[in-house]
């Protein structure tokens, strides 16, 4: 059984701390992918504002996990997503993918983040620094990355 | 009683998070419920007249248009998702 950690949450999260309890006792595991998001500033951006469907989050987070867990033969993973509202330069989203070996622990960071962007009910509303606010649009060429992969089960 | 969420700017357009309704009389489908939807007029004749603009998730799964529904489901409707 691979370890699998999902959680959403308003606070901030230690990505050093989270990789040690995803390493907690593995003796098998050879390499971490890490990936961690920060809302990127420009065009006046002040903050993101992240909206969730709770309940559906956890489930698609877990399918997507337990997936990538599967597919790339991850010893553990863990996804991290923050909500509420996160001001220019704060961290999001934290992915960690412990595999034996390199190629499938940046191969499973990839799958997850593509996945997380497309499948994970999140929506993200942006603060310009003038007051006013806009629902971000998806972006055509993260359903394209997603679909690379095929369908969500391994 | 069908349980229906609207999240993102569908909420801010229609001014509520979601409500409570029974099954509508002959609705079987995710597609039914969107034309009674769509004839309430107003914005919701606006966002249920563009399908193609908005997501559906049945009792939190991924759903489409042409997927059945019954009394007590949670149907959710929402934008593409932008998470991440």
């Amino acid at each position: 059984m691979s370890r699998v950690t999902i959680r959403v949450q308003a606070e901030a999260f230690d990505s050093a701390h989270e990789t040690t309890a995803l390493l907690a006792g593995q003796t098998e595991v050879g390499g971490v992918g890490a990936f961690t998001g920060f809302v990127r500033g420009g065009g006046g951006l002040v903050a993101l504002e992240l909206e969730h469907y709770p309940g559906m989050t956890e489930t698609m987070m877990r399918q997507i996990a337990e997936s990538a867990c599967t597919r790339f033969g991850l010893v553990g993973c863990t996804i991290i997503h923050r909500v509420g509202r996160l001001a220019v330069g704060m961290p999001i989203v934290l992915v960690l993918c412990a595999s034996a070996h390199r190629g499938g622990a940046l191969g499973a960071t990839e799958f997850m983040m593509d996945w997380l962007k497309t499948h994970a009910p999140f929506w993200k509303r942006e603060e310009f620094a003038d007051g006013s606010t806009a629902w971000v649009a998806p972006r055509a060429c993260d359903d394209a990355a997603t679909a690379r992969w095929g369908t969500l089960g391994a | 009683m069908l349980r229906i969420l609207y999240f993102a700017w569908l909420r801010d357009r229609l001014g509520r998070p979601g409500e409570t309704l029974p099954l509508p009389p002959g609705v079987d489908s995710v597609a039914g419920l969107i034309s009674q939807l769509h004839a309430r007029g107003g914005a919701y004749a606006e966002i249920f007249g563009r399908p193609e603009l908005i997501r559906v998730a049945v009792n939190q799964s991924f759903a489409t248009n042409a997927a059945t529904i019954a009394a007590n489901d949670e149907i959710a409707f929402f934008p593409p998702v932008t998470g991440g």
